[in-house]
Formats: C-alpha cells, sequence, structure tokens
C-alpha cells in the first residue's frame, strides 16, 4: 500500500439536544413507543407547514463558534427530494447553498503529533424516519422524523484510520463541552458516512472515491476504511479502476459492499424551501452567544494545570470526558484539595466505572459524598486503608462518609496515651521483631506497626504508630 | 322576504340578529337548495348535512345567548383543499380519497371561532391545477348561467355554491387566479388577498410561495366580512405576515373621490373577447362617473408571466405533491412488492392526467443541468415582474384589469389544449407572482349572457383599497345582484 496516498473525509450526523423537533412541537424524547411522537408536520400531512425551531439554528451556531467555523450572516433552506419510506414529504428540509456555518476545524492528536483536520462547512435539517423490518413486514417509526439534525462535513483532510478516529473522537467531545449533543453512538444520535479515496503517491488530483454508509461507532468507521483502502489498494494494483460509489458496511463480515453506482445517484432537485423564511443572523446575536460559549476541552485542561497545580496528565485524563471533569469539579466544591479529588477519581472512580460499565452520571458516589471521604482522609480522621473500605461502603449501600465512619466507630486513633497503650501491647508480644528492629531490620518495623494495627482494628494512626515504636524501642 | 339561501352573509346576520330567522333555517334552505340543483350543477363534492345543522343549532342556542360573534351561524361552502378536522379533504384527487383531515386549517379555525358553520366541500380542479374544474377525479362542475360551460376553476366548485345559492357564501384558493377567475366566470365577488395576509396552514399545498386562501362571495361587503375573520399572522405559517390587520369594512365607501386608479398598456390591446373588453370599458366609465381618476401604466413584463408562473408553479408543486406515495394515507395501489412498486401504482392510478403534467414539468424544471435555464430564470422574471407592479403603483391606487380574456368556456373547449388554457390566465398570475392582491366583481354580461368579471388589482396589504373600489362599483351597478337560472326567480329585489 505504500505506493498509494490515502484521502478521507468525513460527513458526521448530529442529533441536537432540543425539547421539540425541528419544524414541530413534538417531543424528541428517544425510547418511547413507536410513533407516539408525531403530528401532522412530521408526518407529512396534507397542509401541515414547518415552523423553525430556534434553539436547533443557536445549537449549531455554538457548535460552529466552538469549531472556529464562520457564521452565515444569512442561510437559508432548501428541499431535497427523493422517494424513501422513511421520508415523510419525500422530501427532506436541508441547507444547500447557504448553510449556517463554513470552515473552521478540529484538532487531533495521532501519535503525538497536533494537526488540525479542516471543516467544509456545518448546515442544518431534519431527520428521518426510522424504517423496522420484520420477518414479513416493515414498520416506519415516525418518532425520529423531525429531529433537527447537524452535518458536519470535513474537508478531504486525513490519510489514515487512525486520523478519521481521532478527528470523530475529537469532534465529538467537542460536541459534548458544547452541550449541543448526546452524541449518544447506541441511539443513533451520532452518525457517520466516509469518502475514501486512494491515488498513486507524486499524482496531485484525489483518485475516485467511493462513500460508505451505515457506520455508528468509531471503531467501525476505522475497521471500514481499513478493509475499504485494502479493497481499493488490491484493485488498483491488479490494474482495475476504482468506480465512484456507495457502499455499505457490514460490521458482521467486515465488509463492505456495493449499494449504487454514481449512474444511479438521485438529482435531488435542490430548491429553496417556500414555507420558510431565510435566516438572518444580526452580528450582536452571534457575538452575544460566543461571549457565552462553553468552556473548550483545550482550555479546561489548561485551567486544571494552570490554577488547580494538577500535572499534565491529570489534567489530560480528567478533562477528556466531559462528565468526568465535571464529577470532579462538583467534588471540589467539597473538598478544595485537587490533587488528592484527581487521585480518587483517576483510580478508585474511574476504575469502578470500568468494571461497572456505567457513565459517571450513573455513579452512586455522588461528588459530595467523595468529597466528604476524602476531607476525611486528608485530615487524618480515617486512615487510607479505612478510606478505601467506607469506599466501597458508600459504594454498595449508599451514604455520607461521616456517618458511616461514625456509625462503624472507623475514626482513627491519634490519642497518644490510647496509641502508646498498644504499642506496649505490641512491643510485648513481639519480642523477636524488637531485637530485630534495633540491630537495623527495617522490616520488622513494618511488621510491628502491622501488629499494632490489627491490635488497633486499623484505627491506629500509622505515622504516630511507628514514631513512637522508634522511641520505645530507641531508634527514634 | 328573500329565501334565506340566496342573502348575503351580512344581510342573513342582520335578520338573525333582529330574530327574524336562525342559522337553522338558513342552513335548511341551503340543503334545500342543494337538492334542487345540486345534482345537475355538481358544486359539492360533500355535503355535512347533520353536522351543518347541529353547528347552525349551536350557533342559534348561542346567539340566544348574547353571543354576537361577527360569522355566528353563517353556513360556508369549502373548497376541497382545506382540512376540516374530521371531514374528507380529497383536493378533488384519487389519490386522497378516504383522507379524513385530523386538524383544522388556520383560517378555518378563525372561521370557526367567529362562528361560522361548515356546510360542505366544493368541487375543485384536482390539487387547484386546472381553470375549469373539469381536472376533477370526481366529476365535472357546470356554470349555473349556462350549464353546457364550465364555472372556471380552480375553485369553480365554490363559485357556483355562491353564484347558485348553495352557499351564502365560500372559500376558494388562489394560485394563479383560482378564485377571481371562476368568480368572473359565474358571476360573483372573488378576493385574492395579498400573499401572507391570510395563513395557508391547513391549505393543501400546489404552489406554496404562491398559495392564497380567500373568500369567494355575493358581495364585496361579504368579501371584507370573511378576509376580516381569517386575516393576521399565524406562528404555524412562516410566510404570513405580521402586519396589523385593518377594519375591512370600515374602508368601503360608495365613492371613488381622490382615488387614481391605473389601467395597464399592455392589458388593452387586443386579444379580449369583445364583450369582456366593453363591459371593461363600461365598469372604468363608472369608476370616473364615481369620482376616480384614471392613468395608464405599463406592466412591459406581462408576457412573461405564463411561463414564468408555470414553471415556479410546476416546480413547487413537484416537492409539495410527492407526499403523496400511498405510505402514510389516502389511495394505495394494490399489488405492490416493494416501495417503488408502491409509488408508481399509487401515483400512476391516484393522480389525473394535469397533475401528473405538472409534476413532470415541475421535476424537469429542477433538474441538474436545468435549474438555472428555468427556475432560477424564472424567479428572476418573477422579480421582475414584481418591479412592475411597484412602479405601477407609484402612480396609482389600485389598477383595473380584466379577469380573464374571454367568458366561460364550454366544457371540453379547451381542455385537450393545455397551452390555449394556460393563457386564459394571462391577468391572474402576474398578482400572484407580485404577491399582491385582486378582487374580481361582476361587471356584466356578454350578448350569450355569460358573466364578466373586473378585476380590482392592489399593492401588497392593500386590501383596503380594492375592497373600497370593489364597493363603490357594484353599489353603483348591482350587476352583483343578478341570479342565474330558476334560482334568480326565488329571488325577490
Amino acid at each position: 500500500m505504500g505506493e498509494y496516498l490515502t484521502t478521507i473525509g468525513l460527513e458526521v450526523h448530529v442529533q441536537l439536544k432540543t425539547c421539540s423537533k425541528m419544524f414541530c412541537a413534538c417531543s424528541t424524547d428517544f425510547g418511547v413507543d413507536p410513533n407516539t411522537q408525531v403530528c401532522p408536520v412530521c408526518l407529512g400531512y396534507p397542509g401541515s407547514m414547518p415552523v423553525m425551531n430556534r434553539e436547533a439554528i443557536r445549537l449549531t451556531v455554538i457548535s460552529g463558534l466552538m469549531l472556529g467555523c464562520r457564521i452565515n450572516p444569512q442561510s437559508k433552506f432548501d428541499r431535497k427530494s427523493y422517494f424513501y419510506p422513511d421520508m415523510p414529504k419525500n422530501y427532506q428540509i436541508t441547507q444547500y447553498d447557504q448553510p449556517l456555518c463554513l470552515g473552521g476545524g478540529v484538532e487531533i492528536e495521532v501519535e503525538g503529533v497536533s494537526r488540525t483536520v479542516g471543516l467544509t462547512r456545518i448546515h442544518l435539517e431534519e431527520d428521518v424516519a426510522k424504517n423496522n423490518h420484520f420477518a414479513t413486514w416493515s414498520g416506519i417509526d415516525f418518532n425520529r422524523a423531525g429531529v433537527p439534525l447537524m452535518e458536519i462535513v470535513s474537508e478531504p483532510d486525513m490519510e489514515t484510520p487512525a486520523e478519521a478516529f481521532a478527528y470523530l473522537q475529537a469532534l465529538r467531545q467537542l460536541l459534548v463541552y458544547a452541550g449541543v449533543s448526546d452524541c449518544n453512538l447506541e441511539e443513533g444520535k451520532m452518525r457517520c458516512d466516509v469518502n475514501v479515496s486512494l491515488r498513486p503517491r507524486g499524482q496531485v488530483e484525489l483518485g475516485t472515491k467511493a462513500e460508505i454508509k451505515n457506520l455508528n461507532t468509531f471503531k467501525g468507521v476505522f475497521n471500514a476504511l481499513e478493509f475499504e483502502i485494502h479493497r481499493q489498494a488490491d484493485v488498483l494494483q491488479g490494474g482495475g479502476r476504482i468506480v465512484q460509489e456507495t457502499r455499505r458496511w457490514d460490521a458482521d463480515t467486515g465488509q463492505t459492499y456495493s449499494m449504487r453506482s454514481k449512474e444511479d445517484a438521485h438529482d435531488y432537485r435542490y430548491f429553496p424551501e417556500p414555507d420558510l423564511m431565510p435566516v438572518v443572523l444580526p452580528p450582536e446575536v452571534v457575538k452575544e452567544w460566543e461571549s457565552a460559549l462553553p468552556e473548550r476541552p483545550r482550555q479546561r485542561r489548561e485551567r486544571f494545570v494552570n490554577d488547580l497545580g494538577l500535572p499534565e496528565y491529570d489534567a489530560g485524563v480528567l478533562a477528556a470526558d466531559k462528565d468526568v471533569g465535571d464529577y470532579f469539579e462538583d467534588t471540589l466544591r467539597y473538598v478544595k484539595r485537587p490533587k488528592a479529588v484527581s487521585n480518587w477519581v483517576m483510580t478508585d472512580v474511574l476504575r469502578t466505572l470500568s468494571e461497572q460499565n456505567l457513565p459517571i452520571t450513573a455513579f452512586p458516589v455522588k461528588p459530595e459524598a467523595l468529597g466528604e471521604l476524602i476531607e476525611l482522609a486528608e485530615t487524618k480522621v480515617i486512615n487510607s486503608n479505612t478510606a478505601k473500605q467506607v469506599f466501597g461502603i458508600m459504594l454498595a449501600e449508599g451514604g455520607g462518609a461521616k456517618a458511616i465512619v461514625a456509625a462503624r466507630g472507623l475514626a482513627q486513633v491519634s490519642d497518644t496515651g490510647l496509641i502508646e497503650k498498644v504499642v506496649d501491647q505490641a512491643i510485648a508480644e513481639n519480642p523477636k521483631s524488637v531485637e530485630d528492629f534495633r540491630l537495623g531490620k527495617d522490616a520488622a518495623l513494618k511488621h510491628l506497626i502491622g501488629q499494632v494495627m490489627r491490635l488497633s482494628k486499623g484505627k491506629a494512626n500509622p505515622q504516630m504508630v511507628g514514631e513512637l515504636l522508634g522511641k520505645k524501642i530507641g531508634r527514634g | 322576504m328573500n329565501a334565506l339561501n340566496t342573502l348575503t352573509a351580512h344581510d342573513l346576520l342582520a335578520r338573525m340578529q333582529q330574530g327574524e330567522c336562525t342559522s337553522e333555517s338558513a342552513v335548511r334552505a341551503i340543503l334545500d337548495a342543494i337538492g334542487r340543483v345540486d345534482p345537475v350543477l355538481h358544486s359539492y363534492l360533500t355535503v355535512n348535512a347533520e353536522a351543518s345543522l347541529t353547528q347552525a343549532r349551536e350557533a342559534d342556542a348561542a346567539r340566544r345567548g348574547g353571543d354576537d360573534r361577527p360569522l355566528l351561524g353563517v353556513p360556508i361552502a369549502v373548497k376541497d383543499v382545506l382540512n376540516v378536522r374530521g371531514q374528507p379533504c380529497t383536493c378533488a384527487s384519487k389519490i386522497l380519497k378516504g383522507y379524513v383531515a385530523p386538524y383544522d386549517a388556520t383560517a378555518i379555525a378563525r372561521l370557526r371561532a367567529a362562528g361560522a358553520v361548515f356546510v360542505g366541500r366544493t368541487n375543485m380542479d384536482e390539487f387547484a391545477m386546472g381553470s375549469t374544474t373539469e381536472n376533477s377525479a370526481y366529476g365535472v362542475t357546470r356554470n349555473p348561467w349556462a350549464t353546457d360551460h364550465v364555472p372556471g376553476g380552480s375553485s369553480g366548485g365554490s363559485a357556483v355554491a355562491v353564484a347558485a345559492d348553495e352557499a351564502i357564501a365560500a372559500l376558494g384558493t388562489d394560485t394563479g387566479g383560482s378564485i377571481r377567475q371562476p368568480a368572473a366566470f359565474c358571476g360573483c365577488v372573488g378576493l385574492k388577498p395579498s400573499y401572507g395576509r391570510v395563513s395557508r396552514y391547513g391549505l393543501t399545498a400546489y404552489a406554496s410561495s404562491l398559495d392564497q386562501i380567500g373568500p369567494m362571495t355575493k358581495d364585496v361587503r361579504d368579501a371584507a366580512l370573511l378576509l376580516q375573520a381569517m386575516a393576521g399572522y399565524d406562528p404555524l405559517d412562516s410566510s404570513s405576515l405580521p402586519a396589523p390587520v385593518p377594519d375591512f369594512a370600515a374602508a368601503l365607501k360608495t365613492d371613488l373621490k381622490g382615488v387614481t386608479l391605473g389601467l395597464p398598456r399592455e392589458y388593452f390591446v387586443g386579444g379580449l373577447d369583445p364583450d369582456v373588453e366593453r363591459r371593461l370599458q363600461e365598469a372604468v366609465a363608472v369608476c370616473r362617473q364615481l369620482g376616480a381618476t384614471t392613468v395608464e401604466v405599463s406592466l412591459p413584463r406581462t408576457r412573461q408571466a405564463i411561463a414564468t408562473y408555470y414553471i415556479i408553479a410546476a416546480a413547487e408543486a413537484s416537492a409539495n405533491l410527492a407526499r403523496f406515495d400511498g405510505v402514510r394515507y389516502g389511495f394505495r395501489a394494490a399489488g405492490s412488492e416493494d416501495p417503488l412498486s408502491l409509488y408508481k401504482r399509487t401515483r400512476a392510478q391516484g393522480f389525473g392526467d394535469e397533475v401528473k403534467r405538472r409534476i413532470i414539468l415541475g421535476t424537469y424544471v429542477l433538474s441538474s443541468g436545468y435549474y438555472d435555464a428555468f427556475y432560477l430564470r424564472a424567479q428572476k422574471v418573477r422579480a421582475l415582474i414584481r418591479n412592475d407592479f411597484g412602479a405601477a403603483f407609484e402612480k396609482c391606487d389600485a389598477i383595473l384589469a380584466p379577469v380573464s380574456p374571454t367568458p366561460a368556456y364550454r366544457i371540453g373547449e379547451k381542455s385537450a389544449d393545455p397551452l390555449q388554457m394556460y393563457l386564459g390566465d394571462i391577468f391572474t398570475v402576474p398578482v400572484n407572482l407580485a404577491g399582491i392582491c385582486g378582487l374580481s366583481v361582476p361587471c356584466g354580461f356578454t350578448a350569450a349572457n355569460l358573466p364578466v368579471g373586473l378585476q380590482i388589482v392592489g399593492p401588497a396589504l392593500g386590501e383596503e383599497a380594492i375592497l373600497r373600489v370593489g364597493h363603490a362599483y357594484e353599489n353603483a351597478t348591482e350587476w352583483h345582484r343578478r341570479r342565474p337560472g330558476s334560482e334568480s326567480s326565488a329571488r325577490q329585489e
């Protein structure tokens, strides 16, 4: 494959997080019974007319601003005509030649190298219905028809499946940060079409491209590209020609299959939607939105390093997922110890989430409870082993850290008198270790501390125990 | 006393207010008239006898309770292209057979709120495509003045219902003349409001940038009355205008002092039927006698209007009618194996020839490679036509024009030649293309006793001006009081 250069462009469809559909008042809730969120407008009934969802316009512009796009001061909607059962009107209201956003880019990092993938445009359209196929019949669920759908078109600006993968991850991260979409892939809220072509090294003009549809995971995009690049390279190496066509990715077989060639391509017969007025965005409105933009992941990372003093690594992990970053910052509201919170979130919290396959928003230990626990540990009310124990209890049974510690008598003992008693007992019961320690064997001290902890049921302050042992045995 | 079905809406309202009659009796008179004449005229596709009597009784009860809403108890006929909740809305097409509207069009909701009673659904050219009402899947409608003639179209059923006293008033829709031309052919009043004056929500779209709903009535005062109830911004129609709605009745005066009327040079240069031309010249003279001054204006792009109209209207129609596919409602052809064959069979069997012709034309002009030459150019010409009217209205308050070059055609006379039929729209389509308003009022008869209409054209949102001219004119002439055939004998002046 070394003799070919690959060019990849992506079209990403993202459902926007609005309460109502693009052109009617129906709900956009996912997962309800089929055809329960429909009306004459989104069913394409005779005489019904679209009314613009202003929030969808705002969210698209916010996305554009987050991605560094130019915002079109005037854009418009068009009708795209083709017949398919999932299209209630047999035309889709979309934006053809005057999209809301132009240009922009997405910063990606692959193997430690950062670069920006250019964007062509972002436009707004309505989603189509969902066809469901059963043994002997098919059904159409129009709940999805009319949900606001943003299409983000990249430049043919990527060269490897890894870049495409990184692009999708970075794009998703930004859109989630922007608060415009959940980008939930399982619910089809983020979907992807891929364009890919190969050309011999040294050739300037791009080769003939294939478009691959039906990609609903990032891994699927990666695998489909790997397959398709090999397929096209094989064709070219065998002296063949790539035909311009649309191909379908089958995740089960791991192959792409031809759906239709360019000759069968639709003539969409775009023309301006006469039922909607052009969208005029006054500069002051765009400015206002721009001034209220949510923080970008990179800004948050820098803030974590500069303002909270976190190491770069911690900042990167915590800011990567907006919800994780939010959880971290929420916890900080209860305990002002960034590094300690970072340690807890990055280890115990994230590990538990991955073990239990939970999103952090559904994590049973809430920021307030974790904050309380960390505060107890950091002020030595409990020692670190007890802290892990309490965390486990909060996870399994819920409840606040203080309450658990109080109810179970888990508070660390720092009373010198009490500790001294136990230390004396340990010294008395372990003459061999005392002797070893006196002779300079540090391992013997560890054993002795262990004995003290056992006798104190884990509650003694280990640091105090160590100091006392040293003093008493005469090696302080 | 006049038979109740022959009354205007404002006369009927006055009588109901005086307690001289009830809405129920008016509806019964309407139903009787329909029973007598509609077997021949066929203006109605469905008559809601029981439902309208119930509505009428409710209106009467409300009136006894002190209710005096502006159209309380007035029976109105509705063109079969407007959605009325619970009623069929076939658009005179086989493809919508069995479809029952699940909602009220905004214009209907507003008339309902004003107290109107909906007596039935009137025949039309299929999807409002035609000028004769011959393109209905459910049979032709006949002109009450000469039953071997067409009533015009596409709102032919509504025009006949009003002209033959089968309704007090009716609603039509006008995309290229479909209210004004049948009003002229049948001798009633028809108003096409400015684009955006009346909400299109619930009007089954033919050409979205041209369609308007308007009243078809027995006089101009009724047109003002119905417009008053329907007009105004509607959040459900983004193209409706957020302009204040004036008191239209207050604009109705009996003189035309201080009014300047434009006479388009291009409209009076041959091609007009001689009787039509004479009636128009007489009408112009009447307006001058009423105090109007006349001035010649120029509308140089008139010749391009027909081609422009048929490109834009067909293009929009090709998309608007794509939804009729047999999947969700209406007619579905049997024997289909897959979506494509379902579409092909349903649409082949469900649409009539004229509708297919315009869908094909519209599909063609929007096709890749042809868009610029046809659709885009047509939009440019449309802008020029709008500018022509803008310039003309700098010199006058309203324009006087023919509605149609000829009186009503014989049934079948033009249906074999679509192009000839299209040319008959020459004086009405420019008004739609410009988005302005036009009123057709009766202005006399041909030697063969066929009605002739005078068109009064006003600027965008200039309904007050054209209603004033129309009212003063009809007040001075009384052509609008003439009634056709045997029904006219029931009307004693």
